[in-house]
């Protein structure tokens, strides 16, 4: 394309953001999850694809798309309550290898029985009535399920920001977070804290995936690539920072964006050849903490 | 990491004859697994199995060093079996040349990519390394499949023939498998006596001393980064090897033998076998194989077997299969 | 009865494995004499058959399965040849070539297959034939590429039954262009299958004269089209060709109608699957024009279209066959008429044999030709019906045109031998 204009150029960026906020949404949970229990979620496309899947099931009961984007973080977010308590627990303390290879089994087991329920091949999703077709910007035009989509994320994320830094539930968890040796010894159950964490994050990712399904095709393999996908935001924003999850989302989605017009074969490649750049130069992440890891 | 296997060699069990029998398995542990392995291709179903074990139980190996024995996890292997693959195809389809300069180039061509990528990479930590590990081995992936002209690109790169191997007093061809196994079988029996070696070697101490305390081992005076960085290339070097034999085995070169799946399969082997220890890898790699055989042909659900054996590993038998062998033999 | 006694024979045999580990040297000594004897035992024809059971496109190729199996019962019910029976093997190959690789090794090592019948996707074809040609044996190939009828690949072993890229676009885009659609975008999946799909394209294209005003390649597997929508819309063509296959296209289709594009301009898809469309509803599908070897609606005009829906129904409660279904059915068929025609399993008398056959598997006439053993066949032109249209939940395609089978529309026998 030698003519790009400034029009273009513009619906581009903005496109970027768009896909952005997916990945923020995919990227938040799993720095959640990193950040508190220092458990890297292997599990996490699984749940990811779980949400959609949990998607298709309650709007086939309930017919109702709102009621179903309700439902499916706490679907999911209970599932993941099990998953903490009952697997990832007896780990704790063995070392980050042993939670990641379990939850990449457990990857593994989730989407094989989806694939055992659901079937092999993809299950139809519907857009909303309410949300179909375009919206005009101004610079063009832009499907107006995907503005939607930035609204949510937007709103998921002030709303977990609230959470952790304004009520004293945050204020367990970021201490916890600091130093859970301290908190137990305070007399907190930080076992129950780090429940909850995970909860969470399962949660959210499972939203991300309800969110994707009418836009991409509900099929049991459609959290792998996403798991990558979140793994290059986290790590690029810097394992276990909310912020840092934010801000190298919409960094990686306008920078695949970009690459897109340019080079559009070497889209999937510019967020490793990000990753790989950020981490050279600074090891820990944008937002990473110094020797969190070491 | 604390609770490691610990190695064949330190094994101190009297008494018991089978514990006997393991203790000198693990003294002749170079003349054990040539032994066990030359018998091996008789106890296969089919002769591709028992070459597919040879080849990943040796990739497993050179990934063993870096991951049980250093205790550092990368994702990144499948740059190098890839590589190892891909150049050594290019050798002989693009190249012309025969099949030892072949075999020798990818394994070189690994050792660059190791040397580059371990270059960049050493310098994380923890779950840091094995996230650049797997960026840098997906750049690689994107830039193979980009240059179609030398690779195939997605439709992989065909074409990679041997032809009449003459030794000059024995000559046959690759396309029969028990000549196929054989030959090789020579080059694992050559990695696994060199890889014998180094372990021994005080470098192999040093290793060892990282992974239970790096601040220590520094402290001692060894240069912890330069130690990490040749073991990651001596990694690289045996997972080239594999591979380059791979090339050769499949008489193509599939895309995804660059693929971050592969790295995982690595890990996995390693863990159900035993990190960090010397017969856990081949161990890992047969019980693997030979599951997915067995299974594949019973049910299209592997990976729900696979997943499930994986997180029965992880949460009740962390030391593999010959690691708790082993552990088990000390009670 | 001699089938018996080797399954027994081979199940012992994996049970020594696992033993065999462990206690070594007794089952060694046994181990050998065992596979001798189930390779030597080899009276049932048989035919490997590799394709990526799991995976994205399982349900494509457990079709072809399950056809091919309805070919080799009815070779059977028809007494086999002079009482020899056949047997399919099938192979999960997880769509990786090296799998598929691997497990060609393991039909023709271990069970002895006399032929190999397969596979789904160009790169995993490509492995196969690597493998089977170095090893003499035939291989049927069931799935499009343009690749296998290259010099580069092709071998007097290769016989490929599907369509390839070529034809296919070809077809779609002689049938499309000249209907004043001639500002023309691409968008192409990076991969051989893509780029072969639209040479085609291009090659019906320039006797129709049009303009390539935009031409996006996307990385294969890709989930989120949206980066790559906005510069093909930019550009205001009249057609868009997605160069692109199963999910891939699904959901390139799903997010252009998300961005307004379905209304603005004609989507065209040369390899528009029954299955795929099946799967991803009527919505994103509704009016796209593609390419197809088979829908079962031929049996309105096809005697042999409706044998094989009929015998397809009778065991998979009603339901018509897809179009893969339609390819695992007429190789295998192939290949069992043509032993039937030379009276053994040789090689080079079944590869005589099935150059000189002409065959009515499922849809209407075809034939290999000689030079590259590409089967010659009729290429329908479809358009996916919208939901209210469907006269059943399988009415899912209306045939717009049929471009009959004929070898102009391949490319040439001297082109082909160029491409080493």
């Amino acid at each position: 394309m030698a003519n790009i204009s400034l029009e273009l150029l513009a619906l581009q960026t903005f496109t970027g953001l768009a896909l952005g906020s997916v990945f923020v949404l995919l990227g938040i949970g799993l720095s959640l999850i990193f950040g508190l229990l220092t458990v890297v979620n292997f599990a996490h496309g699984a749940f990811y694809m779980l949400g959609a899947y949990a998607g298709v099931f309650l709007i086939g009961l309930t017919g109702n798309f709102w009621l179903t984007l309700a439902l499916v973080p706490v679907v999911v977010g209970c599932i993941g309550l099990g998953v903490e308590r009952f697997l990832v627990r007896p780990l704790y303390g063995r070392g980050i290898d042993y939670p990641l290879l379990l939850t990449f089994g457990l990857g593994l087991v989730l989407v094989e029985l989806v694939r055992i329920t659901y079937g092999l091949d993809g299950v139809p999703f519907d857009t909303p009535k309410e949300l179909r077709g375009a919206t005009d910007l101004g610079f063009g035009f832009f499907p107006t399920y995907r503005i939607f989509i930035i609204g949510i994320t937007a709103l998921i994320v002030t709303a977990l920001w609230l959470f952790i830094e304004k009520t004293s539930f945050g204020l367990v968890i970021r201490s916890g977070a600091r130093d859970p040796e301290i908190v137990r010894v305070l007399g907190t159950d930080i076992s129950k804290v780090w429940l909850i964490v995970f909860a969470i994050g399962t949660g959210v990712a499972g939203l991300a995936g309800v969110l994707s399904a009418p836009m991409r095709s509900v099929i049991p393999d459609m959290g792998t690539t996403v798991l990558v996908e979140a793994f290059v935001v986290t790590v690029v924003g810097g394992m276990g920072s909310l912020v840092g999850a934010v801000v190298a989302g919409l960094l990686v989605g306008v920078v695949v964006s970009i690459t897109s017009l340019v080079a559009p074969e070497l889209s999937d490649l510019s967020m490793f050849v990000l990753m790989a750049l950020v981490l050279l130069i600074r090891p820990q992440g944008l937002f990473g903490k110094k020797g969190l890891m070491g | 990491m604390s609770d490691i296997p610990m190695r064949d060699t330190e094994l101190q069990v009297s008494g018991n004859r089978l514990a006997g029998i393991v203790r000198s398995i693990a003294r002749h542990r170079v003349l054990a697994v040539s032994a066990f392995l030359l018998l091996f291709p008789l106890i296969m179903p089919y002769e591709a199995l028992a070459v597919n074990i040879l080849i990943f139980g040796l990739f497993a190996l050179g990934f063993n060093l870096v991951f049980g024995y250093m205790g550092v996890l990368s994702f990144g292997h499948a740059a190098f079996f890839g590589i190892g693959s891909y150049a050594t195809g290019i050798a002989i389809v693009h190249l012309g040349l025969s099949w030892l300069p072949a075999i020798l180039l990818g394994v070189a061509g690994a050792g660059v990519v190791a040397m580059i990528m371990g270059g960049m990479a050493i310098r994380s930590r923890g779950i840091y390394f094995a996230m650049v590990t797997l960026a840098l081995a997906q750049c690689v992936y994107y830039l193979v499949y980009q240059m179609s002209d030398w690779t195939g690109g997605e439709d992989g790169l065909t074409g990679v023939k041997a032809g009449e191997i003459n030794l000059g007093f024995f000559e046959f061809n690759l396309v029969d498998p028990t000549a196929k196994y054989y030959f090789m079988y020579v080059f694992v029996v050559i990695a696994i006596f060199l890889f014998s070696r180094i372990l021994n070697s005080p470098f192999g101490a040093v290793l060892e001393a990282i992974r239970e305390n790096e601040n220590r081992a520094r402290a001692c005076g060894y240069n912890v980064l330069l130690t990490k960085w040749y073991a990651f290339v001596i990694s690289g070097l045996f997972c080239g090897l594999a591979g380059s034999l791979n090339a050769l085995h499949l008489s193509v070169v599939p895309i995804e033998s660059l693929h971050y799946h592969l790295s995982g399969q690595a890990v996995m082997m390693s863990l159900l076998g035993g990190m960090g220890t010397f017969f856990g890898p081949f161990v890992g790699a047969m019980a693997f194989l030979l599951l997915e055989d067995i299974i594949t042909t019973m049910t299209t659900h592997w990976p729900l077997f696979l997943g499930t054996i994986f997180m029965i590993f992880v949460l009740f038998f962390p030391k593999g299969i010959w690691g708790s062998v082993l552990h088990w033999m000390k009670r | 009865m001699s089938d018996k006694k080797q399954t027994t024979k081979k199940g012992v045999s994996r049970r020594n494995v696992i033993k065999g580990v462990a206690a070594g040297a007794a089952i060694v000594a046994t181990g050998p004499a065992l596979f001798n004897i189930a390779k030597a035992d080899g009276h049932a024809i048989k035919i490997g058959m590799p394709v990526p059971l799991t995976g994205p496109y399982g349900k494509e190729s457990q079709e072809q399965a399950r056809c091919a199996q309805i070919a080799v019962d009815q070779f059977n019910a028809a007494g086999g040849m002079g009482g020899r029976m056949a047997e399919l093997l099938p192979r999960d190959t997880k769509l990786k070539a090296g799998e598929a690789a691997t497990r060609t090794l393991e039909l023709i090592e271990k069970d002895g297959a006399d032929f190999i019948c397969g596979s789904l996707s160009a790169s995993v074809q490509l492995a196969i034939n690597a493998v089977t040609k170095e090893r003499k044996k035939i291989f049927m190939s069931i799935s499009q590429s343009d690749g296998i009828n290259e010099a580069k690949h092709f071998s007097r072993y290769t016989f490929h039954e599907a369509m390839n890229p070529h034809m296919t676009a070809g077809a779609v885009g002689r049938y499309v262009f000249p209907r004043n659609k001639k500002r023309v975008a691409f968008l192409i999946a990076d991969y051989a299958y893509g780029h072969e799909m639209a040479r085609g394209f291009k090659r019906a294209g320039e006797a129709a004269g049009i303009e390539v005003v935009a031409e996006v390649k996307h990385p294969l597997a890709t989930k989120d089209f949206s980066t790559f929508l906005p510069q093909i819309q930019a550009a205001r063509p009249d057609v868009l060709c997605l160069c692109n296959f199963g999910y891939d296209q699904l959901n390139s289709l799903k997010q252009s109608s998300n961005f307004g594009m379905k209304e603005q301009m004609l989507m065209v898809a040369p390899a528009l699957l029954y299955s795929q469309r099946l799967s991803g509803g009527a919505d994103p599908y509704e009016g796209v024009i593609g390419g197809t070897n088979y829908h079962w609606t031929l049996e309105n005009s096809i005697a042999s279209s409706k044998a094989f829906n009929d015998a397809y129904r009778k065991s998979n409660n009603g339901m018509p066959p897809s179009d893969y279904g339609g390819y695992g059915f007429s190789g295998v068929a192939s290949l069992l008429k043509a032993v039937k025609a030379a009276g053994s399993t040789d090689t080079d008398a079944v590869i005589t044999a099935l150059e000189g056959l002409k065959y009515d598997n499922y849809k209407g006439g075809q034939r290999y030709r000689g030079c590259d053993h590409q089967s010659v066949q009729d290429v329908h032109i479809i358009a996916s019906k919208s939901k209210k249209d469907m006269a059943n939940d399988y009415d899912l395609f209306d045939i717009l045109h049929t471009d009959s089978a004929n070898e102009g529309v391949l490319r040439t026998c001297d082109e082909l031998s160029k491409l080493t």
